[in-house]
């Protein structure tokens, strides 16, 4: 590998991505012995984990003995509409409680039930209350424990560097090459094994609870590597963002507002959401309002509330009921737990809500209604990967978190993204180390492969007078807002395709001023790529599977089809171009099949 | 729409000045959201950090007015159209470019924390904690790490040679989160005097006053961290406290 020019690292393991996934991996693959490094984009603790707010679900039975990996396990499938790759969710739900536990010995310091142990909270598609959490602010407890505990590990961090390709040798992974966004110095890393843990696609929307950095980079270096993206068509909107004032429109109202008590209500002051119970969860959603309250404290003998339907339902039904004009004065509709519970109790269950709401939309959330509207949140789709290893269809590839695919299915429930980024954190960890520590002989990648992303990263710097790369990035977000939203059709779907690739070819123009020190108008040039590239790939999934199946509603195609129920869609990268197919899910064993069989 | 003036530092370490920008401000804005909108249109290359925009990740630290703040969660109905606003970087760290600082001192003294040290677990292997035993331990978890307290604090922010040997009020809380955490049993006594330095620290309550979270850094962290010390070392002070049937505030 000539790269002499270049500062190089070399470790076992190379870990992308510095949140709950990429943090439990790199501590897992320090655990075997092997030599860790660990990239981020930002300032380690400042990724995107940190803004999860609801908790982690787990079946830990605390509050409900009658909890067990089962349920979870069943409901995770039934909330992702069947689509979910068994085996992830059959591992995720047997795994999460030892993972919430580990995270307390480590320090993370959760909301107690009366004697003692870890409480737990209500939350959509969820059977029991289930979530660990530590007020609203659940991913702080996570990421900082994580943190904490990781820096005394011996993982070297290497902060703000930004990974723009992976290197391969032949087949199989052999590193990356990136810059330091410091001084726009590039760098090397050779490694045996890379585990992407870079989260993300959400910044190609508009209306996103996302940050600046979930511009696809994983889901992106992996597809270049040649690796096999599935279920891109399935984005999930969360029903609850802010929508006033214009500034924060998109920023995550949790769930939890709604696992505590808070209802959603039209400018009728109607519970609209017993209107749109769908027949798929009809014989466990409670249809008045009585049996809905009285679900909150005997499980047992009531049905759970429409309020606390899976996230694409509630999405859905706040878009229409926006769309027959029953919204709130600012396009969305209200939420209420003023009415609901005691002043008090919000403040102690949601004080960031409480602080969010007052601080930056003047609203005093223990006596006034929010307003809330669907926000882009998380994609379900992303590298396919292996269930027990998470490695991925390239050799020494390992992908884990959002980056991942398969395990959500067409729609994720809530609470299960940070379980998920424990438990297969740790396994890609796991077995990259596993990997490296079997790797032979040694890392060699060809110069031309260097030089040639060196090259194209350098061009924006030569074209002054280029396109403007921030503008570029809103129209993006305004096309996929607009025409891959929550409801999409073939016909838009198109145009959105079309206004794609004319953007990609604007990209290419793209130009930037200053110098390579810490330069966001480069950086975001940079990003363009990546970000475009998922666009693309999420548009056409989309436009591919003609059914409405979770966070994937076609107007021209309504139905849920049990023919699509059997395929997942699949992007690979062949000769330069996306390239589509249909393949068969994984078939789930007789034993866990049965555990659909009951009706409750 | 108001227009705002902004007065941004733009330079690095060799140098630089304030720059004046014409913004303009929609309804509820915070200054970030002019930084972004500078960016987009007339500066490019602005650099700022920022991530959550929700006053959750701590990454937009700046002095705005000479304030130090969250950039994202200050709302610009705070100020006169009339008046320029000025935003500088955080005075405390050396400046890289523009708005963004070599905050990397405080991932060194993160790093010579000693970790949490657990007592056995139950017979079931997991633990118990009261939630009255962990709520003045929450509080310090609320920190979201945007050093606005380390940057105001005087003992660093006027003493570059303090730096070596003081951890400032962000890792006094976190050192406070582990000696006061129930499972702990770790004498960080000696640690929190020699190597963190609690006894520069003067009381002036400036950390309390900046933390975008509330915490009372200085009431419920760094006071009970000195006094635990006077304890420990101080003989009489320790029998006095026994004599009186008073018990130190330990876990």
């Amino acid at each position: 590998m000539a790269t002499a020019d270049y500062e190089t690292h070399e470790h076992d393991v190379l870990v992308i991505g510095a949140g709950g996934a990429g943090l439990r991996a790199a501590i897992e693959a320090a655990a075997q012995g092997v030599s860790v490094g660990l990239v981020c984009k930002s300032l380690l603790g400042k990724a995107h984990t940190v803004m999860a707010e609801g908790g982690i679900a787990a079946a830990l039975g605390n509050v409900w003995p009658e909890d067990n990996w089962q349920v979870h396990f069943r409901d995770t499938m039934r909330g992702g509409k069947m689509l979910n790759n068994w085996r992830m969710a059959q591992l995720h739900a047997q795994e999460a409680p030892e993972r919430v536990l580990e995270l307390e010995r480590w320090g993370a310091l959760f909301d107690r039930t009366k004697d003692g142990r870890i409480l737990q909270r209500d939350f959509g598609g969820h059977r029991y209350a289930r979530l660990a959490h530590v007020g609203d602010r659940t991913g702080l407890e996570m990421i900082r424990t994580l943190q904490y505990h990781g820096i005394h590990q011996g993982i070297d961090v290497y902060m703000e560097c930004k990974v723009e390709r992976l290197l391969k040798d032949g087949d199989r992974v052999a590193g990356a090459f990136g810059y330091w966004r410091e001084s726009g110095k590039f760098v090397v890393f050779k490694a045996k094994a890379v585990v992407l843990a870079t989260g993300g696609i959400g910044k190609a929307w508009k209306i996103t609870s996302n940050s600046w950095e979930y511009t696809g980079d994983g889901h992106s270096l992996a597809l270049w590597a040649g690796a096999d993206l599935i279920d891109m068509e399935f984005v999930q909107f969360h029903p609850t963002g802010m929508v006033w004032p214009p500034s924060v429109r998109g920023l995550l109202v949790t769930e939890g507002v709604r696992g505590d008590g808070g209802t959603l209500k039209n400018n009728k002051g109607e519970r609209f959401m017993f209107n749109y119970i769908p027949e798929f969860f009809k014989g466990e959603t409670a249809d008045d309002e009585a049996e809905a309250d009285r679900w909150y404290e005997d499980k047992k003998n009531n049905r759970r509330t429409p309020d606390l339907l899976p996230r694409d339902e509630v999405a859905r039904a706040i878009n229409a009921e926006v769309k027959a004009g029953r919204g709130s004065p600012h396009g969305g509709v209200f939420l209420d737990i003023a009415t609901r519970r005691p002043a008090d109790y919000i403040k102690k269950r949601l004080p960031s809500m409480y602080h969010q709401f007052k601080e930056l939309a003047d609203v005093d959330i223990t006596k006034e209604p929010m307003e809330v509207g669907p926000t882009c949140h998380y994609a379900m789709g992303g590298v396919r990967v292996e269930a027990d290893s998470t490695q991925a269809t390239v050799p020494g590839l390992f992908a884990a978190g959002e980056v991942a695919g398969g395990m959500h299915g067409a729609n994720r429930l809530g609470g299960n993204s940070l379980s998920d980024l424990l438990v297969f954190g740790r396994r890609a960890g796991l077995h990259a180390a596993l990997y490296a520590k079997n790797f032979g002989g040694q890392l060699v990648a060809d110069a031309g492969q260097v030089e040639a992303i060196a090259r194209e990263a350098l061009a924006p710097f030569n074209r002054a007078q280029g396109e403007n790369p921030y503008a570029i990035q809103a129209e993006l977000q305004e096309t996929m807002q607009n025409l891959v939203g929550i409801i999409r059709t073939e016909a838009e779907l198109k145009e959105a395709l079309e206004i794609i690739e004319k953007l990609k070819t604007r990209a290419a123009r793209v130009g930037v001023d200053g110098n390579r020190q810490y330069n966001p108008g480069w950086h975001t040039a940079l990003d363009l790529t990546s970000l475009l590239t998922v666009a693309e790939c999420s548009a056409l999934a989309a436009l591919e599977r003609k059914e409405s199946r979770g966070g994937h509603t076609r107007d021209d195609h309504p139905y849920t089809d049990d023919q699509w129920g059997k395929v997942n869609v699949v992007l690979r990268l062949r000769d330069g171009a996306v390239r589509l197919s249909r393949e068969p899910l994984p078939e789930m064993p007789a034993e866990l099949k049965a555990l659909f069989q009951e009706r409750k | 729409m108001p227009t705002f003036t902004l007065r941004v530092f733009r330079g690095d370490a060799s140098g630089g000045g304030f720059k004046a920008y014409r913004v303009e401000a929609e309804e509820g804005m915070v200054v970030l959201d002019l930084v972004h909108r500078l960016q987009a249109t007339q500066a490019h290359d602005l650099a700022c950090r920022w991530n959550c925009k929700a006053g959750k990740c701590g990454s937009c630290s700046a002095e705005v007015n000479g304030k130090p703040r969250l950039m994202c969660m200050t709302r610009m109905n705070l100020f006169d159209e009339a008046e320029p606003i000025t935003i500088s970087p955080i005075r405390t760290f050396p400046i890289i470019r523009d708005l963004v600082t070599d905050v990397s001192y405080n991932y060194r003294k993160a790093k010579t924390i000693p970790p949490l040290r657990l007592k056995p677990p139950e017979p079931d292997g997991t633990y118990r904690m009261m939630q009255e035993d962990i709520d003045r331990i929450q509080e310090f978890h609320k920190c979201i790490e945007c050093f606005l307290c380390q940057d105001v604090c005087h003992v660093i922010r006027d003493h570059e040679e303090h730096k070596k040997a003081f951890a400032g009020p962000r890792f006094f809380i976190k050192i406070a989160g582990l000696a006061m955490h129930p499972l702990d049993t770790l004498d960080r006594t000696e640690f929190v005097k020699s190597q963190a330095g609690i006894g520069l620290c003067n009381i002036t309550k400036c950390c309390t006053e900046v933390c975008p979270e509330h915490i009372h850094i200085t009431d419920n962290g760094i006071i009970p961290m000195k006094e635990r010390m006077a304890d420990n070392v101080d003989p009489i002070v320790w029998l006095l406290r026994k004599f009186r049937g008073q018990t130190p505030p330990a876990a």
